[in-house]
């Protein structure tokens, strides 16, 4: 399963390969980064149907992760379309709405519970 | 003599009299002597009477008589001349008749003696009549010019004290009125003071309200840039464990993959240092809000401005986003590499650069509030590089933009756009001073409304 996670700390790579070294090794999680909304973007156009899950901070330089979301929600992809799952610091009650509103199927805040995140992953369907 | 003489002379005695008190005020310089001069009047004119009425029957000599009563008077006006030899007048008085009384002496004795001079001497007589007549006379009207003179001096000198006295009495005014404006300006002065004062003492505590509210607006930025390193330490640790438990098992293990262990050491070490770095990342931004907090030592230090650009740069960013939850804008920086560090007071110049990255982002959220601009981009962006022996410092966004009338007006004190109680009004004026009098560069503003605003920073390298 093809997850894109998308932060702009370079060291979110080095942590998610590291805590999900396991599920990497046996082939059962694959992981993409990008670091800003736009390259996920450009990465989605390039990678059509591979990404199941995008894991998505919301507060980035430039595009931000709602954003993100909206736009790969309007633009026609091949179904079946990818889960979003949005990651902030700031986990207020008004942005949970927000990205529910946009579409978002999951909402954590940072922190992250790596351990709460690797059942949810592997709980999916197309795990 | 003949007794025609005799009607004139006692009259003419009594004159003499007369004149003398009134000549030398002996009323008042004499005042005892005065009351018998007063009366010496009433012999003579008991004489006089008695001599015109009966004087044929008694056979009167009235020409001894006569003689006697001048001789008597002026008698007393010598005698009053002495007593007041002191003026200068009396003794001319005195001078004056002295003559004139020897002479009546001499016909008075001559006639006691009864004897009658020659007629041979008559002349003689009569010339020293006439001689001490004239003497007396002319003694009299110098007497008269002396009187005169003492009294003219008198009244200058008195004239002179009452100037004198008014002198005394307009400058003793003018010392009370000096005492009392010297009075009333030290008061003012102290008053002065005191009011100048206060001010100093409101001015800094306004410029520290000022660093407390640009210190509350970075808060919420602060803890977020503080969480997220604190984060990496916290997950990279425990993954670390992780990693070093999964390593005992290799190793435990009878067949042993020295390649997985190889990896495992590697991302151990790695992740080590990403641990290091990011407490370090932490404990810088501590460092940076305590150091904000602080009263400033003003102490001038080779500063890196691309560092402290970088670091406000964020925080102003993360503390507006705390707060506006939407609000994302994209940051772009264009750091000059080898930028040679500036002699400054770090925390003065990070301040100045906090207030225009505040002020660049709450431009472009304002833009951004306002909506209808679809595919708008809020963008802040800042440039340094080295011009000449400047080290300058752009700080540029596509806001809201200042109109010009108001570009003219950023720099004052209290002035602000914001609604109250959102800016103190002192952010720019203050960056303004540390810029221009703290550091001797210049603080400028280009601004296009609707377009967007830069604020540029020069800053001599050596500053003398």
């Amino acid at each position: 399963m093809k997850i894109l996670v998308v932060d702009d700390e370079p060291d979110v790579r080095a942590l998610f390969e590291q805590r999900f070294r396991r599920e990497i090794r046996s082939g059962a999680l694959a992981f993409s980064f990008a670091y800003s909304g736009e390259e996920a973007l450009d990465y989605l156009h390039g990678h059509h149907s591979e990404v199941v899950l995008i894991l998505s901070d919301i507060n980035m330089p430039g595009m931000s992760g709602l954003e993100l979301l909206r736009r790969v929600r309007i633009e026609p992809t091949p179904p079946p379309p990818p889960r979003v799952m949005m990651i902030t610091a700031y986990g207020d009650s008004e942005s949970r709405a927000q990205a529910m509103s946009l579409g978002a199927d999951d909402f954590l805040t940072k922190p992250v519970d790596f351990a709460a995140l690797k059942e949810k992953l592997l709980a999916l369907p197309s795990a | 003599m003949d007794e025609n003489n005799f009607l004139v002379e006692i009259p003419f005695g009594i004159l003499i009299i007369w004149l003398l008190r009134r000549f030398l005020a002996t009323p008042t310089r004499l005042p005892q002597l005065d009351k018998r001069l007063a009366k010496l009047w009433v012999p003579g004119a008991v004489v006089w009477g008695t001599v015109l009425l009966f004087g044929t029957q008694l056979k009167l000599n009235g020409d001894l008589l006569d003689n006697a009563y001048l001789l008597l008077v002026l008698a007393a006006v010598l005698w009053v001349a002495w007593q007041l030899r002191a003026y200068v007048p009396a003794r001319t008085v005195g001078l004056a008749v002295a003559p004139y009384a020897l002479c009546v002496l001499a016909q008075l004795g001559l006639q006691l003696g009864g004897k009658k001079l020659l007629a041979a001497y008559d002349d003689s007589t009569d010339l020293a009549y006439s001689l001490s007549f004239f003497w007396a006379v002319a003694l009299l009207a110098m007497a008269r010019n002396q009187k005169n003179r003492l009294a003219a001096d008198a009244q200058r000198r008195a004239e002179e004290l009452a100037q004198q006295q008014l002198i005394e009495a307009q400058n003793a005014e003018l010392e009370r009125i000096v005492v009392e404006r010297t009075a009333a300006l030290s008061q003012q002065t102290e008053e002065l003071r005191e009011a100048l004062t206060e001010l100093k003492l409101t001015q800094a505590q306004l410029i520290q309200a000022e660093k407390m509210a640009s210190l509350g607006e970075l808060t919420a930025g602060i803890a977020h840039e503080i969480q997220n390193p604190l984060n990496f330490v916290n997950n990279f640790s425990e993954v670390s464990s992780e990693l070093v438990t999964e390593l005992t098992q290799e190793r435990c293990r009878p067949a042993r993959d020295p390649g997985l262990e190889a990896d495992l050491l590697v991302d151990l070490k790695q992740n080590l240092q990403k641990i290091t770095q990011h407490g370090q990342r932490a404990a810088s931004i501590v460092r940076g809000m305590l150091e904000h907090s602080r009263a400033s030592t003003g102490e001038r230090q080779p500063t890196d401005i691309n560092a402290l650009a970088d670091e406000y740069l964020r925080l102003a960013y993360h503390g507006l986003r705390a707060k506006d939850k939407s609000f994302n804008a994209t940051l772009k920086t264009d750091f000059a590499s080898g930028l040679p560090l500036v002699e400054g007071v770090g925390q003065d110049l990070g301040r100045v650069l906090l207030n225009l990255f505040t002020n660049a982002f709450y431009a472009v959220q304002q833009r951004q509030k306002k909506g209808g601009e679809s595919g708008y981009a809020p963008t802040v962006s800042v440039r340094t590089e080295q011009v000449g022996d400047e080290v300058v410092v752009r700080v540029q966004d596509n806001g809201t933009g200042i109109p010009a009338a108001v570009q003219q007006k950023i720099f004052q004190p209290f002035f602000t756009t914001k609604p109250t109680g959102e800016g103190t009004g002192l952010g720019l004026s203050l960056a303004h001073d540390i810029i221009t009098k703290g550091h001797g560069g210049t603080l400028t503003v280009i601004s296009a409304e609707g377009a967007g605003t830069t604020f540029t920073v020069c800053l001599p390298l050596a500053t003398s």
